[in-house]
């Protein structure tokens, strides 16, 4: 009936997992009687959960990122206090358990962190940027965020019930076959991520399909700020990408549930071609990630430097170069596996190739802010942190991309560093400016400032002190995922990179704070103009927080850097221009599809992990029962009264004229 | 940038085959061109399954021709069923398609390259040294199998 699951799933005998997951649900349960009792549930329902607006999704893509943040960090946390304790004894974490845990913080914070937080800015801010109602498909914007969740659930749920994987973040055969990883750890990996995989493919197409044929009227392709160019570059990577894992991920699954032999090291299996896919996906990814935060770090500086963004062509000629260069590299991360000088050879200079489209961005940043009036604002810290950090992490990226050296590194402490220090300098840093950026533009008020800055410095402090030492341990021999050790010389250097972590943890309740703080002081923080930062592009042109039709009437782009260009001309005037005439609005009607469906998803992930095979029936037949109700569904849109349309957009045009009074009378 | 602005009219003499006008609601030259197509590609297909076991044509001449006639079917099918074509609002279809086979041809090419340099570098110690062409004597008293085998039997 219930398959393999059995009460002895619950790891009763240890006390670290279960205490941690009973503080979660205790977290859970009071959230959800939190929700019921004050009667806030129907309101999430209607406005959030079944929302179909790209900015409400986009918000919720963030939350998810952030609450995922906090596990994964913990994780990190657990992993850095073991080896600051396990020096010649066994630390505090069993060797079955820290396994878990490095291969829950890997998967965690990619596929649950920092994807989701990119692809929740992007959400938010592409079709404000390009001056249109919402995303290309909005009920399957829906859809894609509710499978993302249903992945982050499954890999929470295997906390409590069950295991996680032991195979590192990503499962390499033969260890993560049947033979050698019996266990459900594997397949709770696997089935996560083929759903969360889906959920993210069909938020790229809808991104894609955006950022290709949804423009206000004048936007064309080099009009386009910089933040929709890495879209879609981004999103045509994921679309190109996430297939191949999906196809990879399904041929483990076959042979573990079905006895095929694709990568067995038994009857004709081959290993290595599991590592050839997974990492023809995998680097592509790495760009998927750091585009985004590349356009974000584009649009911070520009603004808070007060100059158009330099060398906007060769911003975007840089990105769609890295967006097909990025797929052209990817065996450097086998450089040790086996294959020839020539191959090794060609794969290293590639890999060394692509830090020049990188290093030509690098340098608009830096001749965007030349001559600039800079404003220290908390989004340009993270920013300027950004370039230093992330200028290191890319060299020392070159460097492991010579084959000799990486014949040294690999597997060391110094790759550990590396693509730390490359994506919480590079990705986790652009995701934080942008959140302190678009902020005000989600909720109309500001995040604190001093606590903002504050946070930034702990961050910023805590990762050197915590990844540095990593560079030098892996010069040293020390390999990763090392449960205890017995080289004194190590551990002074990991009691270091642990104190590193503590000031993260301070930097993250900092972030705590300036959130708790902000929402008490929203009327003092208040942006009134729907433009707090004197921003350059579109969706500042609009109110804060923007009405569900983004714009009252869609505007007229007449040069790049739309928004500015209209400042100035109606700064020339002092008038804001006629007021437009208004029209009846039609907007897409929210739908429970996404949920329902990633509700199914979930039951059918959880059953196939644990072999309850009926179940699985159940759940495929409820899922595609959803699609086909919102199929033939009758009314798919409403409208908005243009009386309703001008009510709302004629405040914000009185709080604009405000504004450019005041800035009138101060010049 | 060769990309077409969204935004822009199409001139009336921009016509492809395989290209919907949704302006003008035409249904008989939608179906039309689908019909097109449908002929086209059961004739290529009716072929392709004809030249197989035909004697007709000089036989290594085969191969060849079943190629020629599976490109020529995915063409049909991209302009006949999928409307691409080289009208200006299709630059984005075309640059797309363009993409996706440049992604995985480099995905195919770099794989079978990656893979087939590995089974030469990695293979068992045997066939290394099969392959590094070992002096005669050792074919003669060590190696039993294949070539070695037969050698005392002459």
């Amino acid at each position: 009936m219930w398959g393999k699951l059995s009460w002895a799933a619950i790891p009763l005998d240890q006390p670290i997992p279960l205490v941690a997951s009973g503080v979660v649900i205790a977290v859970v349960v009071s959230v959800l009687a939190l929700v019921v009792l004050k009667g806030w549930f129907p309101y999430l329902w209607r406005e959030w959960i079944t929302s179909v607006d790209h900015k409400r999704i986009g918000i919720m893509y963030i939350v998810l990122a952030m609450v995922m943040l906090l596990r994964g960090f913990s994780d990190a946390i657990m992993m850095r206090s073991q080896q600051a304790l396990a020096f010649q004894s066994e630390g505090y974490l069993p060797p079955e358990h820290y396994d878990q845990i490095f291969s829950a913080h890997g998967t965690l914070m990619i596929f649950f962190v920092a994807m989701p937080f990119v692809i929740g800015l992007m959400n938010f801010v592409v079709p404000l940027q390009l001056g249109v109602r919402d995303v290309a498909f909005p009920t399957l914007n829906s859809v894609g965020f509710w499978l993302t969740a249903t992945g982050a659930l499954l890999v929470n749920i295997s906390l409590l019930v069950g295991e996680f994987a032991r195979t590192g973040w990503l499962p390499f055969p033969p260890l993560s076959e049947l033979t050698y990883s019996p266990g459900v750890g594997v397949d709770y990996y696997l089935w996560a991520l083929e759903i969360s995989g889906i959920g993210t493919l069909v938020a790229a197409i809808n991104l894609v399909t955006t950022v290709l044929k949804l423009h206000a009227p004048g936007m064309t392709y080099m009009r386009m700020p910089m933040f929709c160019w890495t879209t879609l570059a981004s999103n045509l990577l994921i679309v190109a990408a996430f297939p191949i894992l999906t196809a990879t991920l399904t041929m483990l699954v076959l042979d573990r549930y079905l006895g095929f032999h694709f990568f067995t090291n038994e009857a004709g299996g081959n290993m290595m071609m599991f590592v050839n896919l997974i990492w023809a996906w995998g680097h592509p990814e790495v760009y998927i990630l750091v585009l985004p935060a590349f356009g974000v770090f584009s649009e911070v500086v520009s603004t808070f430097s007060g100059k158009p963004l330099f060398g906007y062509r060769s911003m975007v000629a840089a990105t769609m170069v890295i967006c097909i260069l990025s797929f052209t590299v990817w065996l450097h991360h086998f450089f040790t596996m086996g294959a020839g000088a020539d191959v090794n050879a060609i794969f290293g200079i590639l890999s060394m190739i692509i830090a020049v489209p990188t290093g030509v961005k690098v340098f608009n940043w830096l001749f965007t802010m030349y001559g600039g009036r800079i404003v220290y604002a908390t989004p340009m810290l993270w920013s300027i942190g950004f370039m230093v950090t992330f200028v290191i992490g890319g060299m020392t990226g070159v460097l492991l991309a010579v084959p000799p050296v990486d014949f040294v590194l690999h597997n060391s402490l110094f790759l550990v560093a590396h693509f730390h220090n490359v994506i919480i300098g590079g990705v986790l840093f652009g995701a934080f400016a942008g959140y302190t950026y678009w902020f005000p533009k989600a909720f109309g008020f500001r995040l604190h400032e001093g606590l903002g800055k504050a946070s930034f410095w702990c961050w910023i402090t805590g990762f050197y002190v915590a990844f540095m030492p990593l560079y030098v341990l892996g010069l040293m021999g020390m390999t990763r995922r090392m449960q205890h050790y017995d080289v004194a010389a190590w551990h002074p250097w990991l009691v270091i990179a642990a104190g590193g972590a503590a000031i993260i943890l301070l930097g993250i309740g900092l972030q705590i704070a300036q959130l708790v703080v902000s929402i008490r002081r929203r009327h003092e923080l208040r942006d009134e103009t729907g433009d707090p930062w004197n921003g350059r592009s579109l969706e500042w042109a609009t109110s804060s927080p923007p009405p569900v039709f983004n714009f009252a009437v869609l505007p007229r782009i007449e040069g790049e850097e739309a928004y500015w260009g209209m400042k100035e001309r109606a700064s020339k005037d002092v008038i804001l221009g006629p007021e437009p005439s208004y029209r009846d609005i039609e907007m897409p009607r929210n739908s429970a599809t996404g949920f329902v469906c990633a509700f199914f998803a979930t039951i059918m992930g959880f059953s196939l992990i644990w072999h309850i095979w009926w179940l699985v029936g159940v759940a495929i037949v409820g899922a595609y029962a959803t699609f086909v109700v919102f199929a033939w569904r009758d009314r798919d849109e409403y409208v908005i009264l243009a009386e309703s349309v001008a009510r709302i957009d004629r405040a914000n045009r009185r709080a604009r004229r405000v504004m450019l009074g005041e800035r009138e009378l101060v010049s | 940038m060769s990309f077409s602005d969204p935004t822009s009219e199409r001139h009336p003499t921009d016509f492809a085959p395989g290209i919907e006008d949704v302006a003008e609601g035409d249904l008989a030259r939608g179906i039309k061109s689908y019909l097109v197509g449908l002929g086209l590609a059961t004739l290529l297909t009716v072929t392709s399954f004809f030249i197989s076991g035909t004697t007709l044509v000089w036989g290594p001449s085969i191969p060849v021709a079943l190629a020629v006639l599976a490109i020529a079917q995915m063409g049909v099918h991209l302009v006949f069923f999928l409307h691409i074509g080289t009208g200006p609002e299709n630059v984005n279809n075309v640059m797309a398609l363009a993409f996706g086979v440049l992604i995985v041809l480099l995905l195919l090419v770099g794989s079978l390259w990656i893979m087939s340099n590995m089974n030469r570098n990695m293979a068992p110690a045997a066939e290394m040294e099969a392959e590094a062409a070992p002096p005669p004597y050792v074919v003669g008293t060590l190696r039993l199998d294949g070539l070695g085998a037969r050698l005392p039997a002459e």
